[in-house]
């Protein structure tokens, strides 16, 4: 029953992680890109990491393990933050309906 | 187990297409954020890798460790790239 609830978990966190990783090869310019990975990324590995949490026994390590979902979540959400202000500082123009899609 | 086995080689195929965005990106942001994918990627990877092998006392603290040192340089080389004139 817990396996199959993990796996359950694992497989919901790995269609968030390739919803990322479409949206970052189909998507037109850096800040969407920025938008498809950081949300996607972030619920995928906190799922994916319950899942790995469920299959562990119950100890210190449970801890540790959740402490990396928090861990990540913070640090995507900070790192995502200053990726999209560096390059709005840099000069970066953000796409329109109509540009060409930047490779 | 073979779940597991199964959802770790999707996942290994899922970093080797983020590492197109990487290579081909047109700004430096487009490969930080490429190489930011990647980093997220390696942490679930290593604890799927612990539970395969049984050890995931010793895959955690490398995955804490990554995680930490992967947010300090992406943070570190967008401060790098933010002013105008240095970008290429």
């Amino acid at each position: 029953m817990r396996e199959a609830i993990a796996l359950g978990l694992l497989s919901g966190g790995l269609f968030f992680v390739l919803a990322g990783v479409i949206g970052v090869l189909r998507l037109p310019d850096f800040y969407t890109r920025l938008h498809a990975t950081s949300k996607c990324d972030t619920l995928g590995l906190a799922l994916m990491v319950a899942g790995v949490a469920l299959l562990t026994p119950a100890s210190l390590v449970t801890v540790k393990i959740l402490a990396v979902a928090v861990l990540v979540a913070l640090v995507n959400a900070t790192a995502a933050h200053a990726l999209g202000r560096a390059a709005h500082r840099s000069g970066l123009t953000p796409w329109r309906v109509g540009d060409r899609r930047r490779r | 187990m073979t779940g597991v086995g199964a959802i770790a080689v999707t996942l290994t195929l899922a970093l080797g297409l983020s590492l197109y965005r990487v290579l081909a990106g047109p700004t430096i942001f487009d490969r930080l954020t490429g190489i930011a994918l990647i980093g997220t990627k390696s942490i679930i990877l290593l604890l799927l890798f612990g539970v395969l092998t049984d050890r995931v006392d010793v895959f955690i603290d490398i995955a804490l460790a990554y995680a930490v040192i992967s947010f300090v340089g992406i943070v570190a080389i967008a401060k790098y790239f933010e002013t105008p004139e240095e970008l290429p």
